[in-house]
């Protein structure tokens, strides 16, 4: 790097560069060539299948097909044809419900299981593998088996709401909209059941590293348990918790399997449970008629930048 | 299930209830009388809570495939077989093809791992050891794709892979269209590159006087004391393409439903076949992976809490 740059600055006198660039950058190049030969593969990998679509990602938000083949610039069209397209806001409000229940269920649950698996003295490993088992299952294998359970006819859990004597449930199949919808609930449930695993282990992790002492301070102190919890166990593992909140809100803004797959493709009843990623995929693939990607792009760039900007506010 | 919250009962009134560290509740308080009895109270209402809740569902995975159609759509559902129906398993492998699916998603996931493994590895140790000139600016552009949400950009890498720029190779269908976007891992490099960077220098300075090639000094130096990263590496490389769903969805199954994955081929089939045949295809899809976390369960939960998160 720095060589580089001395031999711009030293371009005015063009002789004696044209001998340094033989002689220094010669060397240079000697030295650094098995270096990027190693790097080469990774950094094709890396421009073909990230770095590009990232690029055309962008592009192709502003561009239309033409017909006959070829692309032309659209300017906001694709945009403007989104924003005006209702299951664009229906799939945008749908997410957000989805993301704000994920964490009142998915983000409490871990953190609450990791503090009580952490007092217990007794069957430590059996525990934390019990946790994390769902999260190594196939997606498919465990969201059709949801599927079943939820189903209205047959499935276990309208048996045992029907055994408690309460009203069954369509469950994702349940119509309506609004804000909290027995089916999205239901999304979440299974997502929580499938994901909760990894967040739980990682927090047991935090937690084993809070110093012993600081409890013993506060017990002679007289603080009372849930004193403790919140004057230590939190402000010491508030960097995870914060991070792993940031983590989970970008991840479930991307949600897609666990609906896609518990409604078959469909997104609910009335597209009550369609998130953006599957409107993204509609979009392109499955809507009739000739695959859309200029719609599919720019929706795409959408969430990026809400992702963008949400990750940066909370840096900020 | 019993027998394991009696058994740490019973442990738990031979000697005192320890702990390693000091936890929120202090061993003390659990050894007085009162909180000996929550504490196994609650320790065995934990257990079979947790039983309940992650063994559950498992156990209707496995036992469901093992009834009859008619059985498995009843209402009410029954709570065991009551007519046991191992052929259920035979008809679901045949029908969904478990055989093929299951070669083919092997296929994909080693052939990913084998070139994250070959190509990822190779670029941290050149980005840690032999830091080549521009090196830092590549590494930060790689760390950079971690910002970008992967699902967006799986339309952008569809329409790419369709007609590689300059190359113009079409790779929709082939095991290819897995196995390169997987090296694309910038937290696989970061985790290996922040290893490699452990190293220390005195090592490689050895080798060289040595006489030792670069090539050499990655085989048989770095490589051997990196073996732990590289498990956790590979644990989490086979069980991505293994869990993946909307990329092979994309490019294998829309090609040719013959190359699909476990996962998408059990979903596919999922609309059209009977649901004990089904829960039955979901079962053995699920063995695999219980089988190899059963076996890596140190490694996988080490690397989750150690290597994973805290950068």
């Amino acid at each position: 790097m720095a060589d580089v740059a001395t031999l711009r600055r030293s371009k005015p006198a063009p002789r004696p560069a044209r001998q340094l660039a033989t002689g220094r950058f010669g060397r240079k190049v000697r030295r650094n060539l098995p270096a990027h030969g190693f790097l080469v593969g990774a950094v094709l990998c890396f421009t073909f299948f990230s770095w590009y679509p990232i690029a055309r990602e962008i592009i192709m938000s502003f561009q239309k097909a033409v017909l006959g083949g070829g692309y032309t610039w659209a300017g906001w069209e694709n945009y403007i044809r989104i924003f005006h397209d209702p299951t664009f806001w229906q799939a945008w409000r749908n997410t957000l419900e989805f993301t704000l229940l994920a964490l009142v269920i998915g983000y409490a649950v871990p953190f609450c299981v990791a503090v009580l698996l952490n007092e217990l003295r007794h069957a430590k490993g059996y525990l934390r593998a019990l946790v994390y088992l769902p999260v190594m299952l196939p997606p498919a294998s465990a969201l059709l088996l949801f599927a079943y359970f939820y189903n209205p006819q047959y499935g276990l859990f309208d048996d045992i709401l029907r055994a408690l004597h309460l009203p069954t449930s369509q469950w994702v199949f349940q119509p309506g909209t609004g804000f909290v919808s027995t089916a999205m609930v239901s999304v979440v449930i299974a997502a929580t059941w499938m994901n909760m695993g990894g967040a739980t282990l990682i927090y047991l992790a935090a937690l084993q590293n809070i110093p012993g002492e600081l409890y013993e301070a506060a017990e002679l102190d007289g603080a009372g348990l849930l004193s403790r919890i919140r004057h230590i166990t939190i402000p010491q593992t508030k960097l995870i918790l914060i991070m792993l909140l940031m983590l989970q809100v970008v991840a479930t803004m991307q949600m897609f399997v666990e609906s896609f797959v518990l409604t078959n493709g469909g997104g609910g009843v009335g597209n009550n449970t369609q998130s953006v990623v599957m409107l993204i995929y509609q979009y392109a693939f499955a809507m009739s008629g000739a695959s859309n990607y200029d719609s599919a792009s720019a929706l795409g760039v959408v969430l990026m930048l809400v992702l963008a900007v949400f990750s940066g506010g909370f840096r900020g | 299930m019993a027998g394991l919250a009696t058994g740490a009962a019973r442990v738990s009134r031979r000697r005192p209830v320890t702990g390693s560290t000091r936890t929120l509740i202090s061993s003390a308080q659990l050894n007085r009388r009162r909180g000996k009895i929550t504490y196994r109270i609650i320790l065995t209402l934990v257990i079979v809570v947790f039983t309940l809740v992650f063994i559950g569902p498992l156990y209707f995975l496995f036992a469901d495939g093992l009834k009859s159609t008619q059985e498995a759509i009843a209402t009410p559902p029954t709570l065991y077989p009551h007519h046991l129906h191992p052929s259920t398993y035979k008809a679901a492998f045949d029908r969904l093809d478990i055989a093929r699916l299951l070669w083919n998603t092997l296929y994909y996931a080693f052939g990913a791992l084998a070139f994250q493994l070959i190509f990822d590895v190779a670029a941290a140790y050149s980005l840690s050891k032999l830091r080549p000139a521009l090196g830092n600016v590549i590494f930060f552009m790689m760390l950079a794709t971690l910002m970008i949400p992967s699902t967006v950009l799986a339309v952008p890498q569809y329409v790419t892979i369709a007609d590689l720029p300059i190359l113009h190779i079409n790779l929709i269908g082939t095991p290819e269209a897995i196995w390169l976007p997987s090296v694309a891992n910038a937290f696989n490099i970061f985790l290996l590159k922040r290893f490699f960077d452990s190293i220390p220098a005195e090592f490689i300075e050895a080798a060289q006087i040595d006489g030792a090639s670069r090539l050499r000094i990655l085989r048989s130096i770095v490589l051997p004391i990196s073996r732990p990263i590289i498990g956790v590496v590979s644990i989490f490389g086979l069980v991505a393409v293994w869990k993946d769903f909307l990329w092979p969805l994309l490019v294998e199954y829309g090609y040719s439903p013959t190359r699909e994955t476990l996962n998408v081929g059990i979903w596919q089939a999922s609309g059209t076949t009977e649901q004990n045949l089904i829960i039955a295809a979901s079962a053995m899809a699920a063995v695999p992976t219980i089988i190899f976390f059963l076996i890596f369960q140190r490694n996988i939960i080490a690397g989750l809490t150690s290597g994973g998160i805290r950068g």
